[in-house]
């Protein structure tokens, strides 16, 4: 009705500009949409990338805002750049990291990387996954540690470990290891290496 | 039948407490449960130890019922984000957006900006891979020397979950052995891309993370 009104309110020469841009309008609509509408690769500059995309979740190595960060500070932890998460996060990290393992908040105390809570929360708090262009990449295997995250490492006992295993990974064993070491399907060696869905 | 119902009714609840934290998966209230929640991520050299391979799985814990029916949002951005000189600032973005039953990809690339906020980087490299469809073969597309991959995927995570949370509430006091997958059965919407490590680095250690960001 809006529209309606405005065209009465025109004069004929306006009227007929106003046709042909509403004309020229549709017509180019209609090209775009038959453009989003087909396959051909020729089209693919038609597509809208365009906006801006703003952070929601982010996550560098398993569980960790999971485990260290307390609740009312989840999504904060999520939408705090990963150069700045240090500052804002190690002191609550080495917090929550003793209450968990109260061991940790005695002096000189340990895990079997030879940190102690400050330093491994320190570790921690800045959520990145390390990884190795020179070779093995895996969580820990024993030897190599920190040098990515391959699917097959049982990362949640790696992390139970240091969290609960003390100097030797002898500390606590009923809360060191969960017993499950494997995934429930096995993983390709060929891309794209995780198993077909159930 | 009353009994049977409340027992159902406390089943479903303790399963909801239980799925809601693991690696990743339902970490924080803002995602939760939605198409940009992050699940899992894995960056592991690849079958070419020349290659790294970059997984991002979001969207956990689908039935198969639910995954035959999951999509990947097109509002939602996946960025994988490399930082080369050690000062946990991404030098370099692979970026994975879907349109219409394909999965597109840009970079790697020096994102225009770095932080918070992301436009697509359309000046980069673009790739794109048919979306796998449920109970299909993998569909692969190989592009200026990466492989790309998207879709429904087994969840790779494993972890007794259910004796985790059960120890945590304090109504346990270790775990089982054996332990029990909670994760077991479970699928979630997969991004795999294997990039040359030349498109990296030469060598040494990266620091990598993965973003989820919505369109504004």
């Amino acid at each position: 009705m809006k529209i309606l009104n405005k065209v009465h309110a025109l004069n004929t020469k306006d009227m007929t500009n106003h046709l042909k841009l509403v004309l020229s309008t549709l017509l180019m609509t209609a090209l775009i949409m038959s453009c989003s509408n087909d396959d051909d690769n020729n089209m693919q500059n038609q597509i809208d990338f365009s906006g801006t995309f703003a952070q929601q979740d982010q996550m560098g190595r398993p569980a960790v805002n999971t485990v260290f960060v307390s609740s009312s500070s989840k999504d904060m932890f999520n939408t705090t750049i990963p150069s700045q998460q240090n500052a804002a996060f190690q002191t609550m990290f080495q917090t929550n990291l003793e209450g968990l393992s109260p061991a940790y908040a005695n002096p000189g105390d340990t895990n079997a990387l030879g940190l102690d809570a400050a330093t491994f929360t320190g570790l921690l708090a800045t959520d990145v996954l390390n990884v190795s262009l020179d070779g093995t990449t895996t969580f820990y295997d024993g030897t190599n540690v920190l040098t990515g995250r391959a699917l097959a490492d049982d990362v949640i006992t790696v992390e139970l470990l240091l969290i609960f295993g003390g100097e030797d990974f002898s500390e606590n064993p009923g809360l060191s290891n969960d017993n499950v070491d494997a995934n429930d399907k096995p993983f390709l060696t060929s891309f794209p290496y995780l198993a077909s869905p159930w | 039948m009353k009994n049977n119902k409340l027992i159902l009714g406390i089943a479903a609840l303790t399963l909801v407490v239980f799925f809601m934290i693991s690696a990743d998966h339902i970490d924080a209230p803002a995602v939760q449960g939605g198409s940009s929640d992050i699940t899992d991520f894995y960056a592991f050299q690849g079958e070419d130890t020349n290659n790294l391979v970059f997984v991002a799985n979001v969207q956990g814990l689908l039935s198969p019922s639910a995954t035959a029916t999951a999509t990947f949002d097109e509002n939602v951005l996946i960025e994988f984000n490399i930082d080369t000189t050690g000062d946990n600032v991404e030098d370099l973005v692979i970026q994975a957006i879907p349109r219409d039953g394909k999965m597109y990809f840009f970079g790697p690339t020096a994102p225009t900006a770095t932080g918070l906020n992301s436009a697509i980087e359309t000046m980069a490299t673009q790739s794109v891979v048919d979306i796998t469809t449920y109970g299909t073969s993998a569909s692969v597309a190989n592009n200026a020397g990466m492989r790309f991959f998207a879709g429904p995927r087994d969840d790779p995570f494993f972890m007794d979950f259910a004796q985790y949370s059960a120890i945590i509430g304090g109504t346990a006091t270790s775990f089982n052995n054996p332990g029990s997958d909670t994760f077991a059965g479970s699928n979630v919407m997969s991004v795999v891309v294997e990039v040359p490590k030349s498109m990296i680095g030469t060598s040494g250690t990266i620091n990598t993370w993965v973003e989820s960001k919505s369109k504004q």
